[in-house]
């Protein structure tokens, strides 16, 4: 019995999603965990600290194709005899996990958002409205886990590092370009999220937005409106039709709040609202509210958060 | 082109959530359904405009389910969809989900199969990674863009910071999100042609079961919101600091 973790670590460092995953791995009590990843990050032995003993890695293979990629995990599970594959619940394991447990024909859990009790997996339906428990019926079984759900362990030790020598087929998909729109800290992984609405009047408006995501150390994001009228990104609307995201603090200003943007963030830990209309529903959603105006009170959170991080 | 559209059926947006049997089912007393956003927003209307454009092919439709779908299966022939196919077995899981459609696709040579980004109710996003790998065919998720010229299709997507753009040969199997088309709405004559268009009910091929959903439970209900005075707004950086400790 052993378990295989299958992270992207494309990008050079170990994303915390992927960390994460090692974590939860090694907490399944599913035998001893090998991490399995491809592409030419460094600093690989330490997923040792997250409770991997071995990490395979494919070096020099840089694909989006999740056929490469499922017989990347298949064989590397086949060798180790590995019985629960763990994945992360992101857009590489979301073209990888379903089309392992679909080889396997072994029962997948859509992310699942903590560990199991027993063999029952808890995960979101619903858009965030409801929880469902899942259980595995079949010998092996994939996990993917949903970004931001288990604090990142640490004991642990150094894992060995081994290159993954076999052939994965041809890659029949290839990536003609990546247009950047933004550096920053990606929305689905960010802890802490800094979101804006219709509200705000307009494209020219974002600053005071992106100075208070700056000192909070938090990522921005936008209500769908925004996006469609092209005043911010699309990667940055979140909703029922954008990212679902789970940050620990999520503060939405100048957002009304219907359903279908609470869909995508009610899993977040603390939610503040910031609306002039004291009826906004967002208001029956949040842990913390301000009734007022977004451009006489983002001023003030920002010479607040000033202070603060003067203190830390 | 020869197109394959998958739809299911699931409560509309704004329906109650509620749970019966102990909370082991969906409590579907009075809940109106609706075709699965992203399956009849951009995948279906996708592939319809796919089909437009090269002046020829066909676009099927199929749902795997009961004689329940069958308002969510006229809905895709009124939108446009050329015919119907219903694998007559109620939809219990992704992996089943699958089979069933591959077992139906495997010989009948689409170019392209079309899947939405997840189900609003179960948001699993797994179906359609699923049917490709049982095809042996190539797929991408959460594509926000499809072109195809000949046999290359080309597929943008949302990916953290920006956008990706990526080539791949047909067949293949693509996952929908928002961006892919704009709604259409089925007009009089589309509604009047959905009676005659063919609809075929396929027996299931009963593929094994490997995972279920055993309870629900609605999630922890919230506290009370605490205001906080705007002319204070300050004060909101020291509680999120002190006070749930989250910056
Ligand atoms: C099927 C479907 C899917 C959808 N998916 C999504 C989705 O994924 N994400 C999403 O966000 N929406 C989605 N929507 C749209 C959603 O229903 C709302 O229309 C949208 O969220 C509203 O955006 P908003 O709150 O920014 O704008 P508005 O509804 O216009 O609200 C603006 C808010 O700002 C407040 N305001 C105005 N001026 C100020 C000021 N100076 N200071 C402070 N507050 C101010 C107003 O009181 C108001 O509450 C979807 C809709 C449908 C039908
Ligand atoms: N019962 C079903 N019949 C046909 N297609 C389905 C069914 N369930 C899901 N799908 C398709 O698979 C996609 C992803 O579903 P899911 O994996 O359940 O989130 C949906 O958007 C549909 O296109």
């Amino acid at each position: 019995m052993s378990t295989i973790v299958f992270i992207d670590t494309r990008g050079g460092k170990l994303p915390k999603a992927a960390q994460e995953a090692v974590t939860y791995a090694s907490q399944l009590e599913g035998g001893p965990v090998t991490a399995v990843t491809f592409g030419d990050a460094q600093g690989l032995e330490t997923l040792g600290a997250q409770g991997a003993s071995k990490v395979v890695v494919a070096r020099g293979v840089s694909t989006v194709d999740g056929q490469q990629l499922t017989k990347l995990v298949c064989d590397v599970a086949a060798a180790e005899g590995a019985t629960t594959i763990v994945c992360v619940s992101d857009a590489t394991g979301k073209a990888v996990a379903p089309r392992v447990a679909a080889r396997l024909k072994a029962g997948h859990v859509a992310g699942t958002i903590g560990l199991p009790q027993g063999n029952r997996f808890t995960r979101n339906v619903f858009s965030g409205k409801a929880r469902a428990q899942v259980e595995v019926t079949s010998a092996t079984r994939v996990i993917s886990l949903s970004p931001n759900s288990i604090p990142i362990g640490t004991g642990g030790g150094s894992a060995t590092v081994q290159e993954h020598a076999g052939d994965l087929g041809p890659s029949r998909i290839t990536v003609k370009e990546l247009r950047k729109a933004g550096s920053g800290i990606p929305l689905p992984e960010a802890e802490r999220v800094v979101s804006a609405g219709r509200g705000m009047k307009g494209p020219e408006n974002w600053g005071p937005v992106e100075e208070l995501a700056n000192l909070l150390h938090a990522a921005t994001a936008c209500s769908r409106p925004v996006a469609d009228m092209h005043w911010r990104p699309h990667h940055e609307h979140v909703g029922q039709t954008g990212v679902a995201i789970r940050p620990n603090l999520y503060i939405a200003i100048g957002i009304s709040g219907a359903i279908q943007h609470l869909a995508g963030v009610n899993q977040s830990k603390v939610i503040c609202v910031i609306n002039k209309d004291p009826e906004a529903p967002f208001f029956k959603a949040a842990d913390y509210g301000i009734v007022g105006d977004a451009f006489e009170v983002l001023p003030k959170l920002i010479e607040a958060a000033k202070k603060l991080n003067a203190e830390r | 082109m020869k197109i394959l559209v998958l739809i299911s059926q699931v409560p509309d947006t704004t329906a109650r959530i509620a749970f019966t049997n102990n909370n082991t089912q969906y409590d579907a007393n009075g809940v109106t359904f609706i075709v699965n956003p992203y399956d009849e927003w951009y995948a279906l209307v996708r592939a319809l405009e796919l089909k437009e454009a090269a002046g020829a092919g066909s676009v099927t439709s199929i749902t795997v389910g009961g004689a329940d779908n069958e308002a969510t299966i006229r809905k895709a022939l009124a939108i446009g969809a050329d015919d119907a196919v219903r694998i007559d077995v109620a939809a219990l899981e992704a992996y089943q989900v699958a089979c069933e459609v591959a077992a139906y696709a495997k010989d009948k040579g689409f170019d392209l199969i079309l899947a939405g980004k997840e189900t609003i109710d179960f948001n699993g996003g797994q179906v359609g990674a699923m049917v490709a790998e049982l095809l042996d065919l190539p797929y991408v998720p959460l594509a926000s863009k499809l072109d195809v010229a000949g046999t290359t299709a080309t597929v943008e997507r949302d990916v953290p910071g920006g956008v990706e753009v990526l080539e791949l040969q047909l067949p293949a199997v693509i996952g929908a999100a928002k961006g892919m088309a704009e709604q259409r709405i089925p007009n009089m004559r589309g509604i009047m042609a959905a009676r005659t268009k063919p609809l075929t009910v396929v027996p299931s091929s009963n593929p094994a079961s490997v995972a279920s959903t055993v309870q629900f439970e609605l999630p922890p209900a919230k506290g009370a919101v605490k205001m906080i005075p705007a002319e204070e707004a300050g004060k909101l950086i020291e509680l999120l600091h002190t006070e749930a400790k989250v910056i």
